[in-house]
């Protein structure tokens, strides 16, 4: 079964490769889907494949670029990018992911890249998860309330209107962003993308996990046009991000380019995803997708902190973190043969009575 | 429930700010990482490819930064091809949150 493995000329690690594939495919669906790189589920999934941690960030990095390019040339087609805000965002983004890097290349030098990375994960990760499951659930409480006086939500109506606040901060210059269907101070995007930037360099991934949120909850984007300009700004701060991590020496080509194999695939099927599901199911698949990702991360530390227990905290670990993939992929991918079964039938039916007549 | 909010998102902030100092404390001085790829187990293009990362990390840089797009944009075309025979309406969606 030799065949079966590459060895990696960079980083010298011998690699299962359908693992590579597999791994593109499912965080292609998902990173197509939610409007992210997916590196909180690569990063470690390269990770457990067998790559050291510094290489696993660079060379996710480098694979993200790539997907989101594609991810973003499709949901540019359905309208769901605000090239706009993206290009204003790109500032503070690339500031911001410059200051984190560099952080990281210290950590690394202290020799404590690995530990902080994993807390920092799974502080961000519990937060995003509250921030989510609230909106949601004051969304219902809002839907309850219209429901008791007989009454209806508008469908463009959201849980959690933090943006609403933001908004009323008019410092010059006051922007449109007519896509996202926002008037705010340019300063608010600007601020926001320098965060989450930050937070993106230090923790190795494209963004897309804290700006997707960010996006919908402070700058107050629908959700699909959250997808779509996060999407383009992945894929910018993820070339950035390439750049910066190859030149430090950390990213594996040819890795990367197995990945891109089966995420061009994934991509595909979860951005066509988004057209059949509204905007709170994607919220609401993404909080359990980041309480699973959580759940994960504990594990490691626990097999790290547990010695005794390691193997088994380990590969509970890498089961959850796979099972999620899967099972995510597998969900959208259903939901979208589903949708798109029912768009066909539509068409058919429409060509039909329209022959008839 | 709005003071708890306050008060767990305080510890949060706090808790992100002294994550990198605790580890800033705690692990010991090591010297910079140099990493350099063993070309001797490899042939053709793969010895090429490990001895320009040895040689010039920017050239390595900009070669990287050109394929991975050049690789995406093809596969994203390909992706394209396939998705388009299916024939459901890839221009055009329903903006809703429910």
């Amino acid at each position: 079964m030799e065949w079966l493995y590459v060895v990696m000329p960079i980083a010298g690690v011998k690699i299962f490769w359908p693992g590579l594939i597999i791994l593109g495919v499912g965080v292609g669906i998902i990173g197509g889907f939610f409007g992210m790189g997916g590196a909180w589920m690569v990063t470690p999934g390269l990770n457990i494949l067998g790559f050291p941690m510094a290489f696993a960030i660079g060379t996710d990095i480098a694979h993200m670029a790539g997907k989101s390019l594609i991810s973003t040339m499709r949901h540019g087609k359905f309208g769901n990018v605000d090239y706009k805000l993206g290009f204003i965002m790109l500032v503070g983004t690339i500031v911001g992911f410059e200051v984190g890097a560099q952080m990281v290349m210290w950590l690394e030098r202290i020799g404590s890249v690995e530990k902080v990375v994993r807390y920092l994960y799974l502080v961000l990760l519990a937060l995003i998860a509250w921030m989510v499951f609230a909106d949601v659930a004051k969304r219902k409480r809002k839907e309850r309330e219209a429901a008791a006086v007989g009454a209806q939500v508008d469908k463009l109506a959201t849980g959690l209107e933090w943006h609403k606040t933001f908004h009323k901060l008019k410092i010059p210059p006051m922007i449109h962003f007519n896509v996202a269907q926002i008037y705010c101070s340019a300063w608010l995007p600007i601020m926001v993308s320098f965060l989450t930037g930050w937070l993106a360099g230090i923790l190795g991934i494209g963004g897309g996990l804290i700006r997707m949120p960010a996006l919908i909850y402070f700058i107050g984007c629908p959700t699909h046009v959250a997808v779509g300009t996060d999407l383009f700004e992945v894929m910018i701060s993820g070339l950035y991000g390439t750049a910066t991590y190859t030149y430090k020496g950390r990213t594996e080509l040819v890795a990367a380019i197995i990945m891109l194999m089966g995420a061009s695939i994934g991509a595909q099927v979860g951005t066509v995803a988004t057209k059949y599901i509204k905007g709170y199911g994607i919220r609401i698949a993404f909080g359990l997708a980041v309480v699973g990702c959580g759940l994960s991360i504990i594990l490691k530390l626990l097999a790290k902190g547990v010695p005794a227990y390691g193997p088994i905290f380990d590969g509970a670990a890498t089961v959850l973190i796979l099972g999620l993939v899967a099972a995510m992929s597998l969900y959208i991918f259903v939901r979208m043969v589903q949708g798109a079964k029912q768009e066909v039938a539509a068409k058919k039916a429409a060509a039909k009575v329209q022959l008839a007549s | 429930m709005k003071r708890l909010t306050t008060k767990i998102m305080g510890l949060a902030a706090m808790v992100l700010v002294l994550i990198p100092e605790i580890a800033l404390a705690a692990g010991p001085k090591a010297a910079p990482l140099v990493i350099v790829a063993d070309t001797r187990k490899f042939s053709g293009w793969e010895a090429w490819w490990t001895n320009l990362y040895n040689e010039s990390h920017l050239y390595f840089t900009l070669l990287t930064v050109a394929i991975i797009p050049l690789v995406g944009f093809l596969f994203g075309c390909i992706a394209d091809l396939i998705m388009g025979h299916i024939g459901i309406d890839l221009k055009s969606r329903e903006l809703a949150e429910h």
